[in-house]
């Protein structure tokens, strides 16, 4: 084997490891992650940090209730905004409409999916704070709920598109109308691709901290009704993590592993049931 | 069923009838040999003990119904079968007296080179297609000057020699298989393996590269495989028979194909299957 | 099926002739308006954001015209603005994430496209794209307590004591800077680049990597001669989304880049990037032309990733025809 040969093969056997070693770096920063905030904040995840307000700086004992039902019931209104005009929207595209006007909605929704957090939080706050004068949970709500329509718009469409004709077929042989295939049949087959993108928007939103800074803005306290400012967790976790305050660091890697536990097994279980299967048999 | 070979020396070819069998000797050298070969996608068998020899600068075509391991055995003259991880070859195959398996796969792959079935020009101008091989092996010389010498051997020069520097992709289905085959004779391989090269082409395309095969021989072993027989029975100098992995029948083309010794291969080239 | 006296030219694709009367009588029609009703909203919530932003920095458009682009001075005591900082901090730290992100991010994908056994490369990828959901506001929690630390500690030192000559490489160095914001960023972006890579250099067709081996090649002068060429244009498209979503990257980078409205050449030097400064200021600002200024920000910041997305998606396209390109 000529000296030429055994440097290429060395050049090759050398780069594809370092390719190896890329991938696994990568993939290692997820646990490093998680590792990090187990280790830093597992220790403070206790009673008091589900169950109590935040005290004062410098008292100890604080928690972050008010911002886990603030982050709840913020996602519970942004779904209400979100879900219909996704979910609705994706049907029309998927059963009614020509191709003219599906082009037009699509590239409205792959739009708005490309708009950085922030400027959907600046929308919302000429929307809905500017005109009441103050913020609001339905504020946080409006921005989060924004950006959960075209996941859900795109992922309805998908999934609808994939139900065969041949069921369609069925129904309508049967005498049902249009709208009442979609109900029954149709709907029902795509039930589980829809559901899925449905949590994974939800899980998308759930961490957004950027558009709640001026919707939401942020509360020490209960935020009863949806007409005041709110706490909200990731909003919280920026707070204390950028303060000079070590308990507040301590409460943040607490509520970042809370959150991000929320996240990753909401993320994980919408993609077991996704590859479950569909739940159409082949034809 | 036995080939045994050093190169420059006689050669028993055998066949296998099933019934006996017959033997040819020819004081041909051998640039291949297939010797005892078994092949495995995982659990499941493809060849079973195949014997053949390739006869130097000459045309040997593989001939057989779809599936019958024509391919498999085609690719694993130059070992392409290991970019399939459940492939396992079990036997021997020699390259000039030398086991192929127990050398260094890519000075092998220099020496034996593949056209493939559809043409397959990479993403570059016509000139770097063909440099490729030659720059990759640091062939030392006149680039320009190698390019255009296999540019007339796959005699696409006249047509594209004004555009050397042009995508590959702008030539038609013909003209593209061509360049592959210039890009393969590029390297100088001592066997060229085509793998039903005219398969996707178009009839011109198709007598224009059967033309090219027979000119080749005289520069580098051929080893073609086809389903078509008509095409083996115009080009090649020897054809090997398989079905569902078995070697059939190996002879010189003109006797395969009017006194066949096995009644599967007369079923065959009278086309009462496949 | 009794009909009305009217018959409407079909207008929908899949119903048939089925005559307006009946397909109202059935529900169909107000099915098909209500949902029509949801997806036009889609529309209308997208332009209207677009006209939001744009009627809401009227103010700094008017009076500081092009000059906004240009000027360096952020001075909200004087009522003076210009987004050239964050400009410059948004462009400095994004294209550091890239420099960092690409090389990783393009070599795991390699690996995953070409090497890995699809089992493992699967489960690889679906670690990867558990990584993708992970909140901006994590990614600051780790810049902030272990790479500004790791800044501070190991990498400034690391580098200044040889480069300290080069202006890049100039101290002080605090931690926070921009940097260390490309670093985090780097590593928000690297699923994205590896997502999408991967994706394209799998759908490469089989034969030009047999083609390039069968002339000799080592399986990396296949791949990086051959396959990642091929695949090129939408290799480069994954990292024009990733670039998009760097720009857009808020929390992390407010986080870590210290939040100093200042143009500087060292990377160590502290800086601000658009989203940062929108997201610390936001409800500081007092006065509406500091306000809409920010909000101009929001509307420079929008324009970028509307094209970079753009771009991308054209390019993504772009190789999903080449892929089956060789005419017959």
């Amino acid at each position: 084997m000529s000296a030429r040969i055994k440097w290429r093969r060395f050049v090759s056997n050398f780069m594809l490891t370092l390719t190896g070693v890329c991938a696994i770096v990568s993939v290692s920063v997820l646990f490093f992650i998680l590792g990090y905030l187990v280790f830093n904040g597992g220790t403070s995840i206790n009673w008091a940090f589900f169950t109590r307000l935040p005290t004062p700086v410098g008292e100890a004992g604080g928690g972050m209730a008010n911002a886990i039902i603030g982050s709840a019931k913020l996602l519970m209104a942004a779904s209400l905004l979100g879900v219909p005009i996704g979910f609705l929207g994706g049907i029309y595209l998927a059963e009614f409409s020509g191709s003219a006007v599906a082009s037009v909605v699509r590239y409205a929704a792959d739009l708005l999916n490309g708009v950085p957090s922030i400027v959907i939080g600046i929308f919302a706050y000429s929307l809905v704070v500017l005109p009441f004068k103050h913020f609001s949970t339905l504020a946080g709500a409006f921005a989060l709920g924004l950006m959960m329509i075209p996941i859900t718009l795109r992922s309805t469409e998908e999934f609808l598109n994939g139900v065969p004709r041949y069921l369609r077929e069925a129904a309508m042989a049967l005498g049902a109308s249009k709208w009442k295939t979609i109900a029954s049949v149709v709907v029902p087959a795509a039930y589980r691709g829809i559901l899925t993108a449905i949590l994974l928007a939800l899980a998308r939103v759930a961490g957004e901290t950027a558009p709640l800074l001026f919707t939401a803005f942020g509360n020490r306290f209960w935020s009863p009704g949806w007409e005041q400012p709110t706490a909200s967790l990731p909003v919280m976790i920026f707070t204390y993590a950028v303060s000079p305050y070590e308990d507040w660091h301590r409460q943040a890697w607490a509520a970042g592993l809370v959150l991000l536990g929320l996240i990753l097994i909401i993320n994980i279980l919408a993609r077991t049931i996704l590859s479950r299967g569909i739940a159409v048999p082949r034809s | 069923m036995q080939a045994s070979s050093k190169p420059g020396l006689s050669v028993n070819i055998v066949t296998n009838t099933g019934t006996g069998t017959h033997s040819e000797t020819g004081p041909l050298p051998m640039r291949m040999t297939v010797s005892k070969v078994n092949f495995y996608y995982g659990s499941k068998q493809i060849l079973f003990d195949i014997n053949l020899g390739i006869a130097d600068k000459r045309v040997t075509a593989l001939i057989g119904p779809s599936g019958c391991g024509k391919s498999t055995l085609l690719r694993a003259m130059n070992r392409m079968h290991e970019t399939v991880h459940t492939s396992r070859l079990e036997g021997e195959i020699q390259l000039d007296g030398q086991n192929i398996l127990a050398q260094d796969v890519t000075s092998l792959r220099r020496r034996v080179g593949m056209v493939f079935q559809r043409p397959n020009p990479f993403p570059k101008s016509i000139f770097d297609n063909v440099a490729y091989g030659l720059r990759i092996n640091g062939i030392k010389g006149s680039t320009s000057e190698m390019v255009e010498k296999s540019l007339r051997r796959a005699a696409l020069w006249e047509e594209v020699k004004d555009h050397l520097h042009k995508s590959a992709y702008d030539l038609s289905g013909g003209q593209q298989q061509r360049l592959c085959i210039a890009r393969a004779l590029a390297v100088e391989p001592e066997v060229l393996l085509l793998d039903e090269p005219c398969s996707a082409l178009d009839p011109i395309s198709t007598a224009k590269i059967e033309e090219l095969l027979v000119e080749l021989k005289s520069l580098t072993t051929i080893t073609i495989v086809t389903h078509n027989m008509q095409q083996a029975a115009r080009v090649s100098d020897f054809t090997a028979f398989l079905l569902t992995g078995q070697m059939i029948e190996f002879s010189p083309t003109p006797q395969l194909f009017t006194t066949p010794s096995d009644p599967r291969t007369e079923a065959y080239i009278t086309g009462r299957f496949g | 099926m009794a009909t009305s006296g009217t018959t409407l030219p079909n207008a929908g694709p899949v119903t048939g002739s089925r005559s307006f009367g009946s397909r109202l009588r059935d529900g169909d029609e107000i099915a098909r308006l209500i949902t029509l009703l949801f997806a036009a909203s889609v529309v209308l919530i997208t332009v209207l954001l677009v006209y939001e932003l744009w009627i809401n920095s009227a103010m700094p458009r008017q009076k500081f015209g092009l000059h906004f682009f240009v000027t360096q001075v952020w001075d909200p005591v004087m009522d003076e603005y210009g987004a050239l900082p964050f400009i410059y901090g948004t462009l400095v730290t994004s294209a550091l994430s890239l420099l960092l992100a690409v090389p990783l991010g393009i070599g795991a994908a390699i690996f995953l496209a070409e090497l890995a056994p699809p089992r493992i490369s699967d489960t690889l990828q679906f670690f990867i794209d558990l990584l993708a959901a992970v909140p901006s506001v994590i990614y600051g929690l780790l810049g902030v307590f272990i790479i500004v630390p790791l800044m501070r500690t190991v990498i400034f030192p690391g580098l200044n004591k040889p480069l300290g000559f080069m202006p890049f490489f100039k101290g002080p160095s605090y931690g926070v800077g921009f940097l260390t914001a490309g670093i985090v960023m780097a590593i928000m972006v690297i699923p994205y680049i590896i997502s999408v890579s991967r994706e394209v250099l799998l759908s490469v067709p089989r034969d030009q990597r047999e083609a390039a081996l069968a002339l000799g090649s080592t399986r990396w002068e296949s791949t990086w001669k051959v396959v990642v060429p091929f695949a090129k244009t939408g290799i480069l498209g994954s990292v024009f989304l990733a670039l998009a979503r760097a720009l857009g990257e808020t929390m992390a980078v407010t986080m870590v880049i210290g939040n100093t409205p200042k143009i500087s050449a060292s990377l160590f030097a502290p800086g601000y990037s658009i989203a940062a400064v929108i997201a610390n200021e936001f409800t500081e600002a007092t006065g509406d032309l500091y306000l809409q200024a920010l909000i101009e920000l929001g509307l420079v910041l929008f324009l970028l990733t509307f094209i970079l997305n753009g771009l991308a998606r054209l390019l993504i396209i772009v190789t999903a025809q080449k892929g089956s390109g060789v005419p017959t």
